[in-house]
């Protein structure tokens, strides 16, 4: 069976500098995989390739069909939400709108009910829904944006870094969340994250980049149990 | 070390070594449009090159330097006319009139930022001729003439030169040398650093023990004072002020223009800017009133009518050359230089170095396994 | 008094001239951050356009809503085609391109139409009614009737429309708002399409209350209508309005009863401005981004 996102041999960078050198990731229907690496692997530059936020060179294929020289709102209308590094949440505007954004290229009826939802699973939201985003704290910015893509009712999920500037306890919650959210809908899930040990809890499978290379990859287990990997990023 | 930044300076020098003989050789000319069209250019690029400091290194918009200009012009025509001076002793108090007016325009700029900053130097380019009208003329024109006969040269000229037009070129180019000169050794001074910290990070400057308000207000002082030098000069080369709703506007936008087609934040940008506008500029009116050639090529009859005369056509093409230089250009003449000059370099090395060998095949024993 | 209040009303009669432009340039300020300097000479070519449909005999109201609709196309159109690729290079760049098309939209409407003034038709019969002391003319009651109903009209737009959310969103945060599935694009190429539709509009309402239509006729209103912006703080609509007003009456009543500043009047609407701006930096009712850092 064809995985639901795959890349491939992908060479991606900014202007002369060539961040990734030919990377190989699949995400299957469901699943949760994981990005590990440091500062400036090329962590983030991979999921802004997939978003064709970046010039890409190689392979990636969504569902099938080819993403390379889309806009990113083409991207996003496929069924991919990308929630980028920072939150990238629409200070200015409100909570509700914030979500309604997310829904804007949905022309169904179940936009509100989809709302309720969503209030539903990140109830300090719903506290907050007529409040101006930007003056939210970052783990409040973070479950929005979070939600904000999830009204797309997406296929995959790209987060940058969810846990980035986070209270461990929030990021707790906020992994939990992720993990019911995989259970109950089969949301497919592309994660980076510096955190490993955070990741490896959620994810099924990962990958390990260093240098815009992939240097390990496997199950979740199997990267814990690796040693480099240990020694690496768990401080083990 | 033939490095290509050093080779890139010694290509500027000597190019700018040949404008300047060139510059020079008008000394002696008798062509007074040709010998006032240059001095235009340069004294404009002086007040671009005040402008830039304001608005390239230090990032604070001015859309009304065509006030400082006029401060400047109008300072020197009063005293000249009104009050018996000679030219000379004008020069310093007109400078120093722009800039104190400069630092208090500088105030307000401390608290109110950006695009509400433009706006208020567009509303100082908007009363100023009103303020001008009321208190300084009389005539009502917006325009104070100054005789010729008041603005010769002093007695120490010598006596090979002219000592009208030729003696305003030559105090041009002396000053416009001058100008340029103070601005690249500010710009590497620490007060051009603070600028530029100033610009791009307000907050972190001050951990460097940079005082924003100080640089801010330095700043407005000292571009006000180059616009107003440059408005001086222009009542010697010209020999009138003019201070009406449309000029003053007019030369802040100019002004603006110059320094961004010539490359803000370069010491060398508002040079090829003022050069730039003010030779497009004649070069189209020029063509408005014969439009029988165009750059040495003959152009066709239907086209020649329509042009005849049509004066507007200037504001026209100066718009849409504006608007196509951007999109090329968008650093300005002199980054794009720089980038060709760097591409050109480039080039250069990569025929002469051969490609470097290849590492050899095999698996590096620093990477990891591969699961 | 009696002095007085006519002398408020004309006050308000100017004051809706620059509001109705200011509309348009906060309009386009708020959608893409961009200070449109051709905004008043792209409501000259309008209103140029319009008064050439006017000239071929067509009836008024038929010639304004051609012109609205071919302002709206063009409008997006400049967006696509000259703005779109410089959007991303520095805001001084983009100033300086908004500047070129202030150059040639002007030139470009004298070579294209002749430099003769020219009669304009109002919309409405002009009237004249005495209400006591007060003398109303119709011209400033029709300004503030379209004022109005624009305002309601964009309001509802912004607030209540989706079309308007996606405006807000892109206004806020054009890569984020991409990654939503926003066309960013698209919404760009909106707003200015609706700025130019309500600067189209305020010159076909405005002009013919002057002698004629000509290049400059534009050209004082576009300063006051930057300055009313700034005035009443660049990212709110209803600020556009209020400083509009503000600054008509300001200018109006200096005019009349400050004679020792006779001359120099504009002193007094400009450095109400700075007074403002000094106090409250951005505008009386613009909005200071504060954020969680």
């Amino acid at each position: 069976m064809a995985a639901l996102l795959e890349v491939r041999g992908l060479r991606a960078g900014y202007g002369a500098v060539r961040v990734l050198h030919g990377i190989d990731v699949t995400v299957d229907e469901g699943e949760v995989v994981v990005i590990l690496g440091a500062n400036g692997a090329g962590k983030t530059t991979t999921l802004r390739a997939v978003s064709q936020l970046v010039v890409t060179e190689g392979a990636v294929e969504f569902a099938g069909e080819s993403l390379v020289g889309c806009r990113p709102e083409q991207v996003a209308r496929a069924g991919i939400a990308h929630v980028p590094q920072g939150r990238g949440t629409l200070a200015d505007l409100t909570v509700e709108d914030n979500l309604r954004v997310g829904a804007y290229r949905r022309r169904d009826r179940e936009i509100d009910a989809d709302l309720d939802r969503w209030y539903g699973v990140f109830p300090r939201l719903a506290e907050r829904r007529s409040q101006r985003a930007g003056s939210m704290s970052g783990g409040e910015q973070q479950m929005l944006a979070i939600a904000r893509a999830l009204m797309s009712r997406p296929r995959l999920l790209l987060l940058d870094e969810p846990s980035l500037g986070l209270a461990p306890i929030i990021t707790a919650e906020l992994f939990s969340r992720l993990r019911e959210l995989n259970a109950a809908d089969g949301l497919a899930m592309l994660v980076v994250e510096q955190n490993a040990g955070l990741a490896l809890d959620l994810a099924a499978r990962g990958y390990v980049i260093e240098t815009g290379e992939i240097v390990a990859t496997g199950s979740a287990a199997e990267l814990r149990d690796n040693d480099d990997v240990r020694r690496a990023y768990l401080g083990v | 070390m033939r490095t290509r930044a050093s080779v890139g300076r010694w290509v500027t020098a000597v190019l700018l070594g040949f404008a300047f003989v060139y510059a020079c050789s008008l000394a002696t000319s008798d062509d007074i449009p040709r010998l006032q069209l240059v001095a235009q250019a340069l004294y404009f690029a002086v007040a671009a090159a005040g402008l830039n400091l304001l608005t390239g290194y230090n990032g604070q918009v001015s859309i009304g330097h065509g006030a400082f200009f006029g401060i400047g012009a109008f300072t020197s025509a009063i005293l000249i006319k009104d009050h018996g001076w000679e030219y000379l002793p004008t020069l310093p108090v007109a400078a120093v009139l722009a800039a104190v007016v400069g630092v208090l325009v500088g105030f307000p700029a401390l608290r109110v930022k950006g695009l509400y900053l433009a706006l208020v130097t567009l509303g100082l380019a908007t009363i100023f001729p009103d303020v001008i009208k009321r208190f300084f003329d009389e005539s009502g024109q917006g325009q104070v003439t100054v005789r010729s006969r008041l603005l010769r040269a002093p007695e120490w000229w010598p006596a090979g030169i002219g000592d009208r037009y030729q003696w305003a070129y030559v105090l041009t180019l002396v000053l416009t040398v001058v100008a340029f000169v103070i601005t690249a050794i500010v710009v590497r001074l620490r007060f051009g650093r603070a600028l530029v910290a100033v610009r791009d990070h307000e907050a972190a400057a001050t951990t460097l023990g940079i005082d924003p308000a100080r640089v801010k207000l330095g700043a407005f002082g000292l571009s006000a004072a180059y616009a107003g030098i440059a408005g001086s000069l222009s009542v010697l080369v010209l020999g009138n002020a003019e201070a009406n709703k449309a000029t003053t506007f007019n030369l802040s936008i100019l002004f603006l223009i110059a320094v961004v087609v010539g490359g803000t934040a370069t010491v060398l940008g508002p040079l090829v800017g003022g050069w730039f506008v003010v030779m497009l500029q004649d070069q189209v009116n020029t063509f408005a009133e014969r439009p029988d050639r165009l750059l040495g090529l003959p152009v066709p009859g239907p086209v020649e009518d329509f042009v005849r005369g049509k004066t507007v056509l200037t504001p026209a093409i100066f718009g849409i050359v504006l608007v196509v230089s951007m999109y090329l250009l968008p650093d300005g003449i002199v980054g794009a230089s720089r980038r060709g000059w760097n591409r050109a370099w480039a080039a250069a090395q990569r025929r002469r170095i051969p490609a470097p060998v290849p590492a050899s095949d095999g698996p590096d024993p620093q990477r990891k396994d591969r699961t | 008094m009696d002095l007085f209040l006519s002398q408020l009303m004309n006050g308000v009669g100017r004051g809706v001239i620059y509001a109705s432009l200011a509309l348009a340039l906060v309009l386009i300020f708020r959608t893409t951050g961009i200070l449109n300097f051709a905004q008043g000479e792209m409501a000259l070519f309008s209103t140029y356009v319009f008064w050439q449909f006017t000239d071929w005999g067509w009836p008024v109201w038929l010639a304004i809503l051609a012109t609205l609709v071919l302002s709206f196309l063009g409008g997006a159109a400049i967006e696509r085609v000259v703005i779109r690729p410089v959007e991303q290079s520095s805001p001084l760049v983009v100033v300086i391109v908004t500047i070129g098309l202030f150059l040639a939209f002007n030139a470009l409407a004298q070579l294209v139409f002749g430099t003769e003034a020219k009669a304009l038709p109002r919309a409405y019969p002009f009237e004249q009614w005495t209400l006591g002391p007060l003398t109303l003319e119709s011209d400033t009651v029709a300004l503030v009737v379209v004022l109005a109903v624009e305002c309601v009209v964009l309001w509802l737009l912004f607030q209540r429309t989706r079309l308007g959310l996606g405006l807000r969103a892109v206004a806020a945060d054009p890569d984020a708002s991409r990654l939503a599935g926003v066309p960013v694009g698209r919404m760009l190429m909106f707003g200015w399409a609706i700025a130019a539709a309500i600067g189209a509009l305020s010159g076909m309402l405005v002009v013919p209350t002057t002698p004629g239509l000509n290049a400059g006729s534009m050209q004082t209103i576009l300063v006051f209508a930057f300055a009313a912006a700034a005035l009443g703080g660049f990212d709110s609509l209803l600020g556009a309005v209020v400083g509009g007003l503000i600054l008509g009456v300001a200018n109006t009543m200096t005019i009349q009863y400050l004679n020792v500043l006779d001359g120099i009047e504009l002193v007094v609407p400009f450095g109400l401005i700075l007074g403002v701006l000094l106090v409250r930096p951005q505008g009386l009712f613009g909005s200071t981004r504060v954020e969680r850092v």
